[in-house]
């Protein structure tokens, strides 16, 4: 156990010397997450839209100021002819233009039937459909103002309730994302790089001739990782709540245990690697082929896995950052319980369990 | 006679911080000598070649090589020195052939000039038949022959070698230093910096430096005479005494 | 002049030995441009819907197929507790949840109202909001159903209608992949390109080559634009057997010009080319320049608004990505390809990137010193 301590006291002194990781370790994760949790999100505010007020009526004006004045339109430019929408579009100013007709509030009041044509740049389908979507409801409004003393027969209410996220905020989704490509990246990159570094240094035949058992090196090689680790959850947790506004809804500590596990499955990830490369380069290389990227496309915050075809969805199921991301969903944001995570939680372990037996059993035949 | 000295250095000093790599240093190369610049590791052998070279920038002091200014004329300097470099410096993954022809081509010679500098250079490795060879898959000791050959390419007055011999086994070491002497008979000056004692007395004058300072200066047979001693190692052993600095 | 004629001859020598680059050439398009674009699919379609219907009535029933039919939901679940629905959304089962009450259809015509409750899982905003449009629409238009087979119109209309028309330019399929795939091969052209040069000038250091250079006449500039002239051809190859690929598997065919893209990309992989330089000439050892291209590419990545709208982010991370090359081409493809923008349209970006080469390789050039200090 003594000869183990030892080595555990090297690695750290390894990490604590090297000031370039130190600092790659601790402050490249907080200041992804700040970057990521700001910056990543779909939510739609402030687009920039363009009007073609052909009327220019009270009716109009106000219907103008009602959508400039709401948090999802900004109004940049007004425009003078039908011709301007396509010059407009094609600069890049402008995401929807809204189109008044002539005679908007006479025709309101005397036929009781206007039109407003909503022409949106759909190169961003969903942009373009929530655009429009939120322009019309702001124009059923006012269209309710005008007929508030009369009622409509047959009416169905609808009553919508945003559950989880009632202000429909895009750190919601994306945060837990972030959270688990962090971690994933600096546990098993700079794991599989600091074992692999050993090798390349040439000390890792003098580790290997001495009594220590190989597992064992394995393992004081990543507890210095682990201890980083849990710094980096703490704040990841802290940075979520305090600067980006996502409260913990459920369990810290299971939260905490989960995080853990999954920093651990991502550390055998990084054994793994460090096995079967020779040089740093590669290890790096390697990692990023097969974490960050598989992590980036299958964890589902950036892209929706429900919509990959079937095949892309089964291979989403062996990326780790995949299940941790659900895990974090339900407890975090939705404030659920272990009942609700058991499977996840069972399928990490097993992950886990699966790559740490692959990599005792490749340590061991090297020796030979 | 114009040029007869073809590298002076008066008090030339290198200072990193508050460490002197190089203190106050002043000697003169002659024409066609083969001078060799000695000292134990972290002696500052390195870091003086560095600054004749134009790799670095002097503290203070002054030096001319071939006639040019360190400080002013760099890129004059560069134009008529040949270098060798410690890790023989050849792209590896290049073939004999290409390797020569690019360095002929940068140092300006014409296409029809390359040509023949190949074929000359070729035949005097005897590696006429691995020319096609890519440079990794040579063996050391041809690799160090190509370097110094392709360092001389465009018959530069003087050329440097900064430990020409590293890691090679004594026969190769021998048959490079008669690569030396021919090169030498052509009238080109080798300016060689090396730690092994034995090659010093293949030189013309050696200098022998200790903890930055040139602590002697002379041809081969003064000092060992001077030094009571049989050999350059024995010389060196003596000066080696008063050394501070510890290997680099 | 002639010296950079055989500093490109050896480059060009060195990148066709080196079995890496064919490794990555090959590699990294097919992952990026025929396995991205089938993850990159954000169209809401597919919402799971849980319906918890009380009613068992005409109209509840009609109203459930409507919403079905109208393919944007899947029916997941169908029972009559709204608890039991709920827990249908906590299993990630369900993304939606329509309660329809009991009474509904006596309330509707008896009361001339009745109320529908929907409960969305909110954490995708994007897809809650459309979700709940959809469903919101479809309920709207079964409400007009309704009323027209006790109403006859036109007689009974004595308020304002305002009819909202919504057209879609420059994608009318609505298509995602039309949208990505231009980004993507952005996004590989600027990977491939920038991670080359990153990592060659440190390799030469570590061999030791560089320092053979540095002794040698070659000017500075000639060294750069040694480095700059071949990988930017590889770029441009990569961009070609890109857009041939988008046209083919794909049948993404630019509205725009060809050639402005081209112009555009040519300034641009000078820009990122002249960022990798630079990086190299910062770097001692490949793994320092490799570890520091890694995030510099992934932040460039991300905010680039290749996955995520660039208005959606604070008004400090646009900032952010003023400064970021690779949103400027990311939008200049897309403009170009989608809508048909000319070069007068893209002038803007064309100084911007003209600014970040000059300043990139400007920089790399004075920083790459022959001669140590």
């Amino acid at each position: 156990m003594k000869q183990f301590l030892v080595f555990v006291r090297k690695e750290f002194l390894h990490i604590w010397r090297d000031s370039r990781t130190l600092f790659i370790l601790i402050w490249m994760p907080i200041v992804q997450i700040i970057l990521y949790g700001f910056a990543l999100t779909n939510e739609v505010k402030n687009s920039k839209i363009a009007i073609l007020d052909e009327s220019k009526d009270e009716a109009t004006t106000v219907i103008i100021n009602q959508i400039d004045a709401s948090r999802y339109f900004q109004v940049v430019a007004y425009l003078h002819t039908f011709k301007e929408i396509g010059a407009t579009f094609r600069q890049g100013k402008v995401r929807m233009v809204v189109v008044f007709p002539q005679g908007f509030r006479d025709d309101l009041l005397h036929t009781h039937h206007a039109q407003i044509q909503l022409i949106a740049d759909a190169s961003d389908p969903n942009m373009a459909n929530t655009l429009t979507n939120y322009a019309s409801s702001i124009i059923n409004d006012y269209q309710e103002t005008l007929d508030r003393d009369v009622k409509m027969p047959y009416q169905i209410n609808t009553q919508v309730r945003m559950l989880y996220n009632p202000e429909l905020k895009g750190a919601y989704n994306f945060v837990p994302g972030v959270m688990a490509l962090v971690l994933m990246l600096v546990c098993a990159m700079m794991t599989s790089m600091a074992i692999v570094r050993e090798k390349e240094m040439g000390t890792m035949e003098v580790i290997l001739v001495s009594p220590l058992k190989p597992f064992r090196i394995i393992i004081a090689k990543t507890i210095p990782y682990l201890m980083v680790s849990m710094l980096n959850i703490a704040s990841i947790l802290l940075l979520s709540v305090y600067a980006l506004d996502v409260p913990i809804a459920g369990n810290l500590t299971l939260l905490i245990g989960e995080s853990i596990l999954f920093t651990v499955t991502s550390l055998s990830i990084g054994i793994l690697i460090s096995n079967s490369v020779k040089t740093q380069q590669a290890a790096m290389f390697t990692s990023m082929m097969s974490l960050f990227l598989p992590t980036l496309l299958f964890s589902g915050f950036l892209f929706p896995v429900e919509n990959m075809p079937i095949a892309l969805q089964i291979i989403s199921n062996i990326v780790p950052a995949k299940w941790y991301y659900i895990i974090v969903k339900q407890i975090m944001i939705k404030g659920l319980g272990f009942q609700y995570v058991w499977k996840e939680t069972l399928v990490l372990i097993g992950m886990t369990a699966a790559l740490l037996a692959i990599s005792i059993r490749n340590f061991k035949i090297r020796l030979e | 006679m114009q040029e007869q000295k073809v590298i002076t250095a008066h008090q030339l000093t290198k200072v990193f911080g508050n460490f002197t790599a190089v203190d106050h240093i002043t000697f003169e190369v002659d024409r066609g000598e083969i001078f060799g610049f000695l000292g134990a590791n972290g002696a500052g052998k390195t870091t003086a070649m560095r600054m004749l070279c134009g790799l670095l920038l002097p503290t203070s002091g002054t030096a001319s090589v071939a006639g040019f200014d360190v400080y002013r004329q760099n890129e004059m300097i560069k134009r008529n020195i040949g270098y060798m470099s410690q890790k023989f410096s050849l792209y590896e993954d290049l073939t004999v052939r290409e390797n020569i022809r690019f360095y002929a081509g940068i140092y300006g010679l014409s296409d029809v000039q390359i040509k023949q500098k190949t074929g000359s250079l070729l035949a005097q490795l005897h590696i006429e038949d691995q020319e096609k060879t890519l440079v990794r898959d040579l063996p050391l000791g041809w690799k160090q022959k190509l370097a110094f050959s392709i360092a001389i390419v465009h018959d530069p007055a003087i050329v440097f070698l900064d430990e020409p011999t590293g890691g090679v086994d004594p026969v190769a070491r021998k048959e490079f230093w008669g690569m030396i002497y021919e090169t030498s008979a052509k009238g080109i000056t080798i300016f060689v910096t090396t730690h092994y004692m034995d090659e010093a007395e293949y030189c013309n004058r050696v200098s022998i430096m200790v903890d930055g300072k040139i602590e002697a200066l002379d041809t081969p047979a003064k000092l060992m005479k001077t030094y009571d001693a049989n050999s350059m190692d024995g010389v060196f052993l003596k000066l080696a005494r008063k050394a501070t600095r510890a290997g680099e | 002049m002639r010296a950079l004629k055989f500093l490109l001859q050896k480059e060009l020598r060195q990148i066709s030995r080196d079995p890496a680059i064919f490794r990555i050439l090959f590699i990294m398009p097919i992952i990026q441009l025929l396995i991205l674009p089938l993850a990159a699919d954000y169209e809401i379609k597919n919402i799971n819907l849980g319906v918890v219907d009380r009613d068992h009535s005409e109209y509840s029933r009609k109203l459930v197929n409507k919403i079905i039919s109208s393919g944007y939901f899947r029916l997941k679940d169908y029972g009559n507790s709204f608890p039991k629905a709920l827990h249908t959304i906590e299993q990630d089962k369900t993304d939606l949840i329509l309660e329809i009450p009991s009474h509904f259809e006596r309330d509707l015509v008896q009361d001339n109202e009745a109320t529908l409750f929907v409960a969305v899982n909110a954490i995708n905003g994007v897809k809650a909001g459309l979700g709940g449009a959809y469903i919101q629409g479809i309920i709207q238009d079964y409400n007009q159903v309704v009323r027209t087979q006790w109403i006859q119109y036109p007689k009974f209309n004595p308020q304002a209608t305002i009819e909202v028309t919504s057209s879609d330019w420059y994608n009318p399929h609505m298509n995602y992949q039309v949208f990505m795939v231009p980004g993507i091969l952005v996004m590989l052209v600027t990977m491939i390109g920038s991670s080359f040069a990153a990592s060659n000038i440190v390799k030469e250091k570590e061999m030791g080559t560089i320092e053979q250079i540095n002794v040698t006449p070659i000017k500075k500039y000639q060294f750069i634009l040694g480095k700059l002239i071949p990988f930017w051809m590889i770029a441009i190859t990569v961009l070609t057997i890109g857009l041939v690929i988008a046209r083919l598997v794909y049948g993404i065919v630019p509205l725009g010009n060809y050639l402005t893209i081209y112009l555009f990309a040519s300034i641009y992989l000078l820009a990122i080319l002249g960022l990798g330089l630079l990086l190299s000439t910062y770097a001692q050892t490949q793994q320092q320049s490799m570890l520091v291209s890694f995030f510099v590419t992934m932040i460039f990545n991300l905010l680039s608004g290749l996955y995520t709208p660039i208005e959606s982010m604070p008004e400090w991370a646009q900032w952010i990505t003023k400064f970021n090359p690779v949103s400027y081409f990311i939008e200049v493809i897309r403009m170009v390809m989608l809508k048909g923008s000319g070069l007068a349209d893209i002038k803007y970006h064309i100084l911007a990137v003209i600014g970040f080469a000059v300043f990139f390789n400007g920089w790399a050039v004075i920083n790459y010193k022959k001669r140590s200090s």
